[in-house]
């Protein structure tokens, strides 16, 4: 068996595809976490609750409603992303022009909210969410059997990732956006509805994130802490993209879900740190991140 | 001003944070609980479990020696330090008689630390580092449900004389996970099995996948899992989902009936697993689960049921020594024989470890299961003294 570095090619190429699973939830978490920042300037601590939140809707869809998954995928992040909306309308948006602890300090305290009462409800050890009939084949990949469920989370997320980073970008809608974070007021005197439009921005962040939640259900059991673990190390993929910088979530997202996987075979017990010793030699090598502008 | 402000703020919120302060008055036997109340394994014991304390306590009649039985609970929050303070602040402060010690070795390790200086007596619950019997053992502390030494004679030995004989371990990397997995490799290596290897896993990883696929390439023929909770959970369904259940067969070293609740039964199904304690045993453990489930909405683990029995234990030794005393509720457990709907002739042993019955199980298949919570059945049931196999002389309280 031909080797790379000791390490068998079947094994090198089944763990890149495995970090590219990881890698697409980091990318789809972290590309929520840059649009938010880059177009309103919140840190968002409350991401990996509503990517809980995300899964919850799914599961609970399924148990009392008999939402099948493929509807669940469009009405969870709908009804997350509304919710989304209706605490940047009714909470954020007194703190905008205050310190950006403000509202990292009031997300990360709806954090723990959001978990301490799905706890309360639900319990910690969770439940689980079967995979969709269609989806539930396997992959032979000849170097490695490949769930079907796994390769599809792959291809949605590079598809959601590519078309977000599109429209923001890309197109008109993209422009007013990135003007209405440039020159609120000026935008405004063009007869644009700012508001509606920074509104708007954090309820698609935050469907994003559900979007990534109910993703996740069939691969991990669905409980209050699913989200509480990820969300630090997704903070860390957007500081080693660069602040707000979109491609850069999704472009370091893939990369460290990979990184991480070589690290489970070469080192397994540095598996959790090692996205922090990245973003520690970033920080002090390249201050803005990776794809930031200084 | 400002600063000053905040400084108040702070201040306030640190002394709201740090809760009523009830020093009890010396009238009271206060047993103290401290387990993880809302982390991974807080479905284990948690919250139920200091329910079930309550409720030992007034089927004892909610008094002792005359004296009012108080309870107090807090979180550990699985971390070692908050544990130990804990239950020093209580020891200094309340007057604790008894501690009552949940999940997780490290946080219980260093509790029984806690429990030798303050000669205050501790029953490990929830734990099951075998080392709070060995090299961590001290006058004050019991291991009263399972411990890894017990675990580990149950499933891999029931598995290794089924002719699985080569093992690969997906190990939680800490001090419950590296205890569990040298007491299987050793019952492994006894029953002429081989140990082909391991990964070292950080606890609450999100993804196993790469690990297991790492377990297949070993060619073993066990996936051992010494991991528990969600870590248990998520690595068998990882396994099922990648078809490594296929060619390899898992061996729970540690699961719990909540855990095969998640799971469900369609992949838990065939699972070899040790337990202390079933609800479905006898008319004993169904009438105590019938009275849990009412409260709790779902079946009692082994820990739940081990709570109940400890506190009883414990206040039916303070009754017949006569005193709270440390030293002389020590001697008379250790003289006592355990009969209730936990164990029938449980004893506790000089090192502090409870030898009482285990029993080796199977998951049932959906097929064999008949009403809701019917998923085991029963394999093998060990004597105490098999599963907890003889003294090591590593506690020096029990020498050789």
């Amino acid at each position: 068996m031909s080797t790379v570095l000791g390490i068998p090619v079947p094994v090198i190429l089944g763990q890149l595809t495995l970090g590219l699973v990881n890698g697409s939830f980091y990318a789809l978490l972290s590309l929520g976490l840059a649009v938010i920042f880059g177009l309103m300037g919140v840190v968002n601590f409350a991401h990996g609750a509503f990517y809980t939140l995300g899964a919850f809707a799914a599961l609970l869809g399924l148990q009392y409603l008999g939402i099948n998954y493929w509807v669940a995928l469009l009405l969870a992040p709908l009804a997350v992303g509304l919710l989304g909306v209706l605490v940047e309308r009714l909470l954020l948006r007194h703190l905008y022009g205050l310190d950006p602890l403000y509202g990292l300090l009031l997300t990360f305290g709806l954090a723990l909210i959001v978990q301490g009462s799905l706890h309360q409800v639900f319990g910690a050890s969770g439940q689980s969410y079967p995979v969709p009939e269609s989806l539930s084949g396997v992959l032979n990949l000849h170097f490695m059997y490949l769930p079907l469920y796994r390769a599809w989370v792959i291809l949605a997320s590079v598809v959601v990732c590519f078309s977000t980073w599109f429209v923001i970008e890309r197109t008109p809608l993209g422009a007013t956006l990135r003007a209405a974070t440039e020159n609120a007021p000026l935008l405004q005197a063009f007869g644009v509805n700012v508001p509606l439009l920074v509104a708007a921005t954090y309820g698609g962040g935050v469907a994003l994130a559900a979007l990534a939640g109910v993703l996740a259900s069939p691969v991990v059991l669905v409980n209050s802490h699913m989200g509480t673990e990820l969300v630090i190390v997704v903070f860390a993929v957007v500081v080693i993209g660069g602040m707000g910088s979109i491609l850069g979530a999704i472009v370091s997202g893939l990369v460290l879900g990979v990184v991480e996987g070589f690290t489970k075979v070469i080192y397994p017990e540095a598996s959790n740190i090692v996205v922090f010793v990245i973003m520690a030699l970033v920080l002090v090598l390249r201050p803005a991140g990776l794809f930031g502008r200084e | 001003m400002r600063s000053s402000r905040w400084t108040i703020a702070f201040g306030a919120a640190t002394f709201l944070a740090a809760g009523p302060h009830s020093a009890h008055a010396a009238d009271s036997v206060v047993i103290g609980d401290i387990d993880d109340m809302s982390g991974v394994y807080a479905d284990v014991e948690g919250a139920a479990g200091a329910d079930v304390i309550n409720m030992a306590i007034a089927d004892f009649g909610g008094t002792v020696l005359g004296r009012k039985i108080v309870v107090m609970t807090a979180d550990h929050q699985n971390k070692p330090d908050i544990g130990a303070s804990k239950f020093r602040e209580w020891a200094d402060q309340d007057g604790l008689n008894l501690l009552l010690g949940g999940s997780n070795t490290g946080v219980n390790i260093a509790m029984a630390k806690v429990a030798a200086a303050k000669k205050v007596p501790f029953i490990v619950i929830g734990a099951g580092g075998a080392s709070l019997t060995n090299e961590d053992c001290t006058a004050y502390s019991v291991h009263y449900v399972y411990d890894t030494t017990a675990l580990a004679n149950g499933t891999a030995t029931a598995m290794v004389n089924a002719g699985n004989k080569t093992w690969f371990y997906v190990t939680a990397d800490y001090a419950f996970g590296t205890q569990l997995q040298n007491a299987a490799s050793k019952v492994v290596e006894t029953h002429g099995g081989k140990n082909v290897g391991a990964v070292r896993v950080p606890l609450g990883a999100a993804d196993f996948s790469s690990f297991l696929l790492q377990a297949q390439a070993s060619g073993a023929q066990v996936l051992g899992l010494a991991n528990a909770g969600t870590d248990f959970s998520n690595s068998l369904k990882a396994a099922n989902e990648f078809g490594i259940t296929r060619t390899m067969k898992p061996a729970a070293l540690l699961a719990f009936i909540t855990d095969i609740h998640s799971l469900g039964l369609k992949t838990a199904q065939g699972l070899v697993l040790t337990t202390a304690w079933y609800w479905d045993l006898n008319d004993e453990t169904r009438a105590f689960a019938k009275r849990f489930f009412a409260k709790e909405n779902r079946q009692p683990t082994m820990d739940q049921a081990g709570v109940y029995s400890a506190t009883l234990t414990y206040l039916r030794a303070v009754k017949t020594a006569g005193t709270t005393d440390g030293d002389k509720v020590m001697a008379q457990l250790k003289k006592d024989k355990i009969n209730d709907m936990f164990t029938r002739g449980g004893y506790i042993r000089a090192d502090g470890a409870m030898i009482h019955d285990m029993y080796v199980m199977q998951v049932k298949t959906p097929q064999e299961s008949k009403y809701p919570w019917d998923y085991y059945k029963v394999i093998r049931k060990m004597s105490g003294e098999e599963a907890f196999g003889p003294v090591t002389g590593l506690c020096p309280l029990a020498p050789k």
